[in-house]
């Protein structure tokens, strides 16, 4: 199975685990992206995630179908959370079942990897002095 | 010909909306379509070559436009 969801809800890293596993599997391979408390040594609060939903689960499921071909898994899910986060939130989690490492591993890095440059999302990071800035819009798209 | 132009934070922060219509001619490209935003107030704040996305695919400026569409105009992205 392979499943690639924006969604607004907290993100279960365990069900997500449980939707992956399969006998044949031998190898679970996860990543949680966090917020974290310091971003370009300013003290963050939370952020903002939004996302082009359509777009980004299209992209994301092209991913999927990418790191199944590269790296010959089938069972795999990313989940990327919109919303208000604060620190220590989950905003990204992808977990890949294999029955060899290896490839899980491979497989979880990249879907993670491509992900950050292609799912049209974007973080409104708020700072703790009251200021709030977009995430990359100094760079030119 | 209509199409549906779509922005998303940043940029729609800057032009004060998140969705427009555009009226274009036929046979009109994406740059056409992004020189008559940058022509909205607002818009100069929009980069010369934004990434874009025609109907959720992502495009290029000398992509063709068909009535319809949606075009989304994409801001430095930041997922993950």
């Amino acid at each position: 199975m392979m499943r690639a969801a924006i969604v607004e809800a907290v993100i279960e890293p365990a069900a997500l685990i449980a939707e992956v596993s399969a006998e044949t599997n031998g190898a679970i391979s996860m990543f949680l992206g966090t917020v974290r408390s310091l971003n370009n040594e300013r003290d963050v609060g939370g952020i903002e995630y939004s996302a082009y939903s359509q777009m980004a689960e299209s992209e994301m499921s092209a991913i999927l179908v990418e790191a199944s071909s590269r790296f010959g898994i089938r069972h795999a899910v990313i989940e990327h959370r919109v919303g208000t986060l604060r620190v220590g939130d989950v905003s990204i989690a992808v977990v890949v079942a294999a029955p060899h490492r290896a490839p899980a591993l491979d497989a979880t890095r990249y879907i993670v990897d491509e992900t950050k440059v292609r799912a049209p999302i974007w973080k409104l990071e708020h700072y703790t002095d009251g200021a709030r800035e977009w995430v990359g819009a100094g760079a030119t798209g | 010909m209509t199409i549906t132009v779509r922005l998303f934070a940043s940029y729609a922060e800057k032009l004060g909306a998140t969705e427009m219509t555009l009226d274009l001619e036929e046979g009109s490209t994406v740059a056409d379509a992004l020189r008559q935003v940058a022509s909205m107030p607002g818009g100069s704040h929009l980069p010369p070559s934004p990434l874009v996305a025609i109907n959720l695919s992502y495009a290029r400026p000398a992509s063709a436009l068909s009535r319809g569409d949606e075009l989304a105009i994409i801001p430095p992205v930041a997922g993950g």
